[in-house]
């Protein structure tokens, strides 16, 4: 049987002070000028699937609404094509908006346990910290097994070709100087000296 | 003319063909590569989901080697890689906070980015520094009787590019008809491939890729030529999936430079275009 929800939001859902903490992020300051036009939920390829369209999602970022924000699969299907940060009439950069969004709903663990896209970030970002560079192969095949091993056997077909034309291999790319990626990445974890690196 | 070359991962991967098209086209009308020494991942659209200060010094870090490497410009190929390079510096630029710490971080490998290296694409260093002019002359084999269809996707003309319009852009048109092509007009230009939801999340990502497909076909179009390594695979790998799923599209989509290099009379297989799942046939040449 289909499950009641409540779809009026209460008051008491909002997290003070979420909204004014996304739009004090460089690149991220504008939302504040946004006039609900809903041009970018009109260019966006993909709001057809999204379960709060961009331009809610901006309302909601602005009103507080952390939890119905970050637990949205809205952020996840933005495939950073950037057409709503053209074309927005405020000049409001909503893809780097959705970016800032990713990286909270990671942070604070929202995002939706074997959904594939942020653990696909993940993923990418351990190879590239650990090795410098993406070996393809190895990433998606890393991705299948870990969110969808059941659909990894349907997959092979496509690996088995890809390999016939060479474009797909297990091997994993490094750079030379990993070390030195190391130091940069370690400095950045670092506290920053007069100021947190997001004034 | 000579350029750091900054080739990304996909080129040394799934989109090799691009790189193997693209170093002998370039070679051919004088433009030097010069691959930068040890570069690193860009981050792609993945590392600024997680980490945006580590996702700017990952980029940097290329930026910086560019500079010790002595190279004035940059060409990045991939769009992905494109945009990050650009975007970083933008946003380094707006943000002395971020700049600060992403120089220290820098600095403790001894690099340092003291100076803007501009990052190009390839469509605006042939037309812009080349010139179309040049193009054609080399042109021996025209590809008379080809109807492309143009597709630049996003990131390429979106939203940090200068060279060309980011609703209607027309370089790869022009570059299109030099070698004698037919430029096929269809409105999709600059819509979204899918990227990598193909691969995530196939019910959302796939059905881009097949509406581009679709157009395309529609519009009488031969083959599409895109100037992106996941644009290219979108386009042409899920062929499969994309009939089972709606109906059966398939339509040749290959690198502008693999164009570029047939027209110039070099064989299909030092171009990488056996590497295709669907092969590219040309019209045959009609008597004069």
């Amino acid at each position: 049987m289909k499950e009641i929800q409540r779809t009026i939001k209460y008051e008491a859902d909002r997290v003070p002070g979420f909204g004014r903490e996304v739009m004090s992020v460089p690149g991220c300051e504008k939302l504040k000028d946004c006039i609900q036009c809903g041009t970018c939920s009109g260019v966006c390829p993909l709001s057809i699937y999204m379960d709060h369209s961009p331009r809610q999602v901006m309302a909601l970022v602005r009103e507080d609404f952390k939890r119905e924000v970050l637990s949205s699969c809205t952020i996840w299907l933005c495939a950073s094509c950037y057409a709503c940060t053209v074309e927005c009439p405020q000049q409001i950069r909503i893809t780097d908006i959705m970016y800032e969004l990713k990286q909270r709903a990671i942070q604070e663990g929202f995002y939706p346990k074997r959904f594939p896209i942020p653990v696909l970030a993940q993923e990418f970002n351990r190879m590239v910290h650990d090795h410098g560079r993406i070996s393809e192969g190895r990433l998606v095949t890393k991705l299948f097994l870990k969110t969808k091993p059941l659909e990894a056997a349907g997959m092979a077909g496509l690996g088995m070709r890809l390999m016939k034309t060479g474009r797909f291999s297990l091997k994993q790319e490094n750079i030379r100087d990993r070390g030195d990626l190391a130091r940069i990445m370690e400095a950045m974890d670092a506290p920053a000296s007069g100021g947190n690196g997001k004034d | 003319m000579k350029y750091g070359y900054f080739p990304g991962c996909s080129l040394k991967g799934t989109g090799r063909a691009y790189e193997e098209s693209l170093l002998p086209v370039l070679r051919h009308l004088g433009v030097e590569l010069v691959e930068l020494e040890d570069w690193n991942c860009c981050g792609a659209t993945a590392y600024m989901a997680v980490d945006e200060g580590k996702a700017c010094a990952l980029a940097a870090r290329n930026l910086a080697l560019a500079e010790r490497g002595g190279f004035q410009q940059l060409m990045a190929p991939c769009s992905a890689c494109y945009l990050v390079l650009n975007k970083t510096q933008h946003y380094l630029d707006e943000s002395p906070a971020m700049r600060r710490k992403v120089e220290g971080a820098l600095g403790t490998v001894s690099l340092k980015l003291s100076r803007q290296t501009p990052v190009r694409h390839p469509l605006d260093v042939l037309l812009h520094d080349v010139g179309v002019e040049a193009i054609r002359q080399k042109v021996t084999r025209p590809l008379s009787g080809l109807r492309v269809a143009p597709y630049y996707g996003c990131q390429v003309v979106r939203p940090y590019a200068t060279f060309d319009d980011q609703a209607n852009p027309t370089s790869m048109d022009q570059l299109l008809k030099a070698l004698g092509a037919e430029v096929v007009d269809w409105p999709l230009k600059t819509k979204c491939c899918g990227g990598s939801l193909t691969g995530t999340l196939p019910v959302a990502g796939l059905r881009l890729a097949y509406l581009l497909l679709k157009e395309a076909k529609k519009r009488g179009a031969d083959a599409i030529a895109t100037v992106c390594p996941l644009c290219q695979f979108n386009l042409d790998a899920y062929h499969d999936k994309i009939a089972a799923r709606w109906e059966p599209v398939r339509l040749p989509t290959v690198y502008f430079t693999q164009l570029m290099g047939l027209a110039f009379g070099m064989p299909a297989h030092t171009l990488g275009l056996q590497r295709g799942f669907v092969p590219l046939e040309l019209p045959a040449p009609t008597a004069a």
